[in-house]
């Protein structure tokens, strides 16, 4: 600080404690609301402090499920969108790191026509070619399938081209090291790239675990059946339609829950979530 | 920059690069085809029989009014999203980089709504303000506002726009606070010799050193809005009321899968790469080159 300003500083803090508060309320609202009666909400007497019914809501929502999907307990769409997550997240990172491994300690033929075709997916979001990659996945027979949710969506360009800068910061001299203590490229590969590369590791996967769970437009096609379901998915379906009979206390709960593992993780490991943010973007 | 060492073997590298270029063929570049192709073809929705019409499809789609219904949907929702999240994130940043103490409680606290999912936000958004059972649509209604976003375009609108944004600042937040704190204290100092005040050397100093990254995330929150919020839409609204909420990814999917328009929603998939492909060209382009004075 140039000048000593307690006043602006104030206000400073003011403001930060206004923003947070606008930006928490709505999920303090949906928090209070889930630990409720149902039938107060669907009035609209949701009360600003939380209520009694805490677990009897979250038990119903991961046991049990709500009547307007049809009974389809939350622990199973949890689990299915853990599942998606975890093999996208797992998935990109596995795939993208090989072939940038390839691309940057190797010379072979069409090695920068290949990629080039992973930098150009940058450009083509799954959002833009909806109904053909549907119906590839469709003859593929992969729909309702963890196969079918996941491997639309793992080819990065992004994480390519960040493991590949990496990798061209990695000294030529530690690959000649490695040449003439007679480690060949796998080996290289295993014992030196992957332990060099773990805090990059780590800040892809929150990225892309985020990004896995929260995944809408893809499991929207292709689950039909509700056992594959997302809890993302589920939350429309329960909402959809909102009326008297909506069971809101287990909505509301099914809503926290379809946040928690996200967010959490993102708190939790906040140093390696910004990195990752901005080390994407480059 | 091409490193010298390498390792020499001919067949190693294909296989290393082989699974992510099956998927990128088979999931990107085949349907990608597929779309263009798709494009200049007319067919009936059962698949039975189509024609080559050349760009009849694309025309059929220009001169269709709900499509530039949606076009200006699509142009107001996703530069309100983007000015409204720009600007607050701008400002609790400008804030947090102001205080001493607790800026960095102040981020954490800040920074979790990037983890939830836009439909989730949305859902968030409906419970405060659903006409009977949330505390702000009751309050409104109480105030003598007529609020009923099922109803009402214009507040469709305004709710879809205001709970994307809401999940933008965080990840804007992040951006402009890390621009901040690159900001070398010594050029501040200067202008504060010479005699700028505070506001003075914000907007003469720090703006424009923070304008590489505000051009940035301009862009970026350009491509959310168009593409991720889909989640939002379809969760809140649906499009509607009427196709007041329709935006373009929302009416690719609409026409596509529901309403069965094959060619129709492949030459929209066709124009939308484009706006991808352009935003990306710019976003290398003037990103890289850096948007100075």
């Amino acid at each position: 600080m140039v000048e000593n300003r307690p006043i602006a500083r104030l206000l400073a803090h003011l403001f930060l404690i206004i923003g947070v508060i606008v930006v928490a309320f709505p999920v303090y609202y949906t928090f209070v609301a889930s630990t409720q009666d149902s039938r107060p909400i669907a009035n609209g007497e949701v009360s600003l402090l939380p209520g009694e019914r805490l677990i009897a809501n979250y038990g119903v929502a991961i046991d049990v499920g709500v009547a307007k999907t049809s009974g389809q307990p939350v622990g199973r769409m949890l689990f299915n969108s853990l599942v998606v997550a975890l093999l996208i997240a797992v998935g990109k990172i596995v795939i993208s790191l090989l072939s940038a491994y390839a691309v940057v300690f190797f010379r072979f033929p069409l090695r920068l026509v290949f990629f080039w075709m992973i930098f150009i997916t940058l450009m083509l979001p799954v959002e833009v070619r909806i109904l053909p990659t549907y119906k590839v996945v469709s003859d593929l027979g992969m729909l309702d399938s963890f196969g079918g949710l996941t491997l639309p969506l793992i080819a990065s360009a992004t994480a390519t081209l960040l493991f590949r800068q990496f990798f061209m910061t990695i000294p030529d001299e530690l690959v000649e090291a490695a040449k003439i203590d007679g480690a060949g490229p796998l080996r290289f590969l295993r014992d030196m790239v992957i332990p060099l590369s773990t805090t990059n590791i780590a800040a892809l996967f929150v990225i892309l675990f985020i990004y896995g769970w929260n995944q809408y437009l893809w499991p929207l096609l292709v689950t039909t059946s509700g056992s594959m379901e997302t809890v993302i998915i589920g939350i429309k379906r329960m909402i959809a339609g909102a009326d008297a009979r909506t069971e809101w206390g287990a909505v509301m709960a099914t809503t926290m829950l379809a946040m928690l593992p996200p967010v959490a993780v993102v708190v939790l490991m906040q140093r390696w979530f910004v990195k990752g943010l901005v080390d994407s973007e480059k | 920059m091409e490193r010298r060492a390498i390792f020499g073997n001919r067949v190693l590298p294909y296989a290393l690069v082989a699974p992510q270029l099956v998927i990128t063929v088979l999931f990107f570049f085949w349907p990608a085809f597929q779309a263009v192709h798709q494009s200049v073809l007319l067919e009936d929705p059962f698949g039975l029989s189509s024609r080559f019409v050349w760009f009849e499809n694309f025309e059929a789609v220009l001169g269709d009014e709900f499509y530039l219904n949606s076009l200006g949907v699509t142009a107001l929702f996703s530069l309100s999203v983007a000015a409204l999240s720009l600007g607050i994130a701008l400002l609790l940043a400008v804030q947090a980089n102001n205080v001493i103490r607790g800026s960095h409680t102040y981020r954490t606290l800040l920074i979790w709504p990037y983890a939830v999912a836009p439909a989730v936000a949305g859902v968030l958004w409906l419970f405060m303000f659903h006409p009977s059972i949330g505390l702000l649509g009751q309050g409104l209604r109480a105030l003598g506002v007529d609020w009923n976003y099922l109803l009402d375009g214009p507040q469709a609108l305004l709710l879809v726009i205001l709970a994307s944004a809401w999940k933008q600042i965080s990840y804007n937040f992040i951006f402009f606070l890390a621009g901040l704190q690159s900001i070398p204290k010594s050029l501040i100092e200067a202008a504060a010799i010479d005699g700028a005040s505070p506001r003075h050397r914000f907007w003469t100093v720090v703006f424009p050193l923070l304008s590489p990254t505000a051009f940035f995330l301009l862009v970026v929150n350009i491509v959310y809005a168009f593409f991720d919020t889909f989640g939002v839409i379809h969760a809140v609204t649906g499009g509607g009321p009427g196709k007041a909420t329709e935006i373009l990814v929302y009416k690719v999917y609409y026409d596509g899968m529901i309403a069965l328009d094959l060619g129709g929603s492949a030459a929209q998939s066709v124009i939308l790469m484009a706006i991808v492909i352009g935003l990306t060209v710019v976003q290398f382009r003037y990103v890289e080159k850096k948007v100075h004075y």
